[in-house]
């Protein structure tokens, strides 16, 4: 009983330091050379809610955002769910070497930071941060972000604009850089899709060729290749 | 040809230390050890640039390499970064008088006055490239206690500098030969990045004069810096 009241005590004590409202000044960083990012989606939320998660089958609205860059799905989910976003920072592309700054006043119950968008072009990549815990301390955090498979389609590397933005279509909707070729044979075959696990997972890169006009990629291996990290998502806690 | 490893000597004379002004120059109470290993599989590093300041950083991603840090990225000469931190700021820098090979470890002692804004910066070339390089800039120091310790692991940054052809003719390490720094901005992107990584002709560029070997992945060096004194 004696024990009980304490614990009490403490939890009463350490709970204005884990959840706090803040007032976040973001700014996320394309770090790569020759990937576009396409609307960003970053969302304050509960502990319990994400945008994805790394070994969890992609849900409808994550298919959608890696497919194709749409993001109402995800924003709505996260909405329902208490969260709070900041849709569309960039006002459109984010490309290479450029930065998007946005504020977020976050209440209490929104302790997590997540973020995503798709990268062009890809089949299914995405940038992600995955609920990071929002510091309490008034500070500058800066936070790393990897290159992500959603896990839902083939990664053929072969270009099919505008219709392969929609879920369950093969091909890339999109090379905003304007380098990426056509009439290739294909990477992997579009169906079935067995050359990689069909959840989150690091994204193994794009291959590319050098062959504008055939070859087995339709992408430029001089110009779409990355290494991660390909962004950095720095978060001054006022 | 020689630009790699011509500078060698001229290394030596970069290692100093900038005293604060006064006519009772302080005599240094602080040492760090900076210890850094090359993860790489097949890219040398320059010799490692390790300095001490208070002032701006010496890259910022998104942003065009000064052309300090691109004489860096393409040569891996590292005088001219060492100059422009020295003068802006400078406390103290040592250099390594050596390439640091694939799998290598060495360590730097560097030593200061007590200073609350001091920063580390630490760059190298990672010289099979066009203009790949690592580093750390800024990193506070100041307020670091005898026994603390930060490490770190970098990734390779692409200068932005000189387009990544991997031709023998545009890479200064053992792999290429060739040229090193000249003053060409050439790379589409005029930007600090992260590296994309060589192809390499192993992997379908047949203009390249890299193999497997040379390919890297992130991270590309450990990094341990530890207040000793």
């Amino acid at each position: 009983m004696k024990h009980k009241l304490i614990l009490t005590t403490l939890l009463a004590a350490l709970a204005p330091l884990s959840s706090q409202a803040a007032d976040l000044e973001i700014s996320v960083s394309n770090l790569t050379a020759g990937i576009y990012f396409t609307p960003l989606l970053v969302a304050a939320h509960p502990a319990a809610s994400h945008l994805f998660q790394i070994g969890q089958g992609a849900s409808g609205a994550l298919q959608a955002m890696a497919e194709g860059g749409d993001i109402a799905g995800l924003k709505t989910a996260v909405e329902a769910a208490g969260g709070q976003t900041l849709a569309n920072p960039a006002n459109g592309l984010l490309a290479p070497a450029q930065s998007a700054q946005a504020i977020l006043s976050t209440t209490a119950a929104n302790t997590r930071l997540s973020l995503t968008a798709m990268l062009l072009p890809t089949n299914d990549g995405f940038v992600g941060l995955d609920g990071w815990v929002i510091p309490t301390a008034p500070g500058t955090y800066t936070v790393d972000l990897n290159a992500y498979d959603a896990g839902t389609e083939a990664n053929t590397e072969l270009m099919n604009p505008g219709a392969g933005g929609a879920p369950g279509v093969s091909g890339i909707p999109a090379d905003p850089s304007g380098k990426a070729g056509s009439g290739g044979t294909g990477v992997v075959p579009a169906a079935p899709n067995d050359a990689e696990p069909h959840v989150v997972h690091i994204h193994r890169g794009v291959l590319g060729d050098t062959n504008a006009s055939g070859g087995t990629s339709d992408l430029d291996s001089r110009s779409h290749r990355w290494l991660n990290p390909v962004a950095r998502i720095t978060v001054v806690v006022k | 040809m020689s630009t790699l490893f011509s500078y060698g000597l001229g290394m030596l004379a970069v290692s100093t230390l900038v005293a604060c002004g006064g006519s009772n120059t302080p005599e240094p109470q602080q040492t760090l050890r900076v210890t850094v290993t090359n993860l790489t599989a097949g890219q040398p590093m320059s010799p490692v640039l390790v300095a001490l300041h208070t002032g701006a950083p010496a890259w910022s991603a998104g942003a065009a390499a000064s052309t300090a840090l691109e004489k860096l990225a393409e040569s891996g000469d590292s005088s001219a970064l060492a100059a422009s931190l020295s003068a802006a700021g400078g406390m103290a820098a040592v250099n390594g008088t050596a390439a640091l090979g694939p799998g290598a470890v060495e360590s730097h002692e560097v030593s200061f006055a007590p200073n609350a804004a001091a920063r580390l910066t630490l760059a190298t070339m990672l010289v099979n490239t066009n203009d790949a390089f690592a580093g750390v800039t800024a990193l506070p120091v100041g307020a670091m206690a005898v026994g603390d310790q930060i490490r770190q692991q970098l990734v390779a940054w692409d200068a932005g500098t000189e387009a990544n052809d991997e031709t023998a003719g545009t890479i200064p390490g053992p792999a290429g030969g060739g040229e090193g720094f000249n003053t060409a901005r050439s790379d589409a992107l005029n930007a600090v990045r992260v590296h994309a990584g060589v192809i390499s002709a192993d992997d379908g560029l047949l203009t390249s004069a890299l193999k497997a070997k040379h390919r890297f992945d992130n991270p590309v060096m450990n990094v341990l810096v530890e207040r000793i004194r």
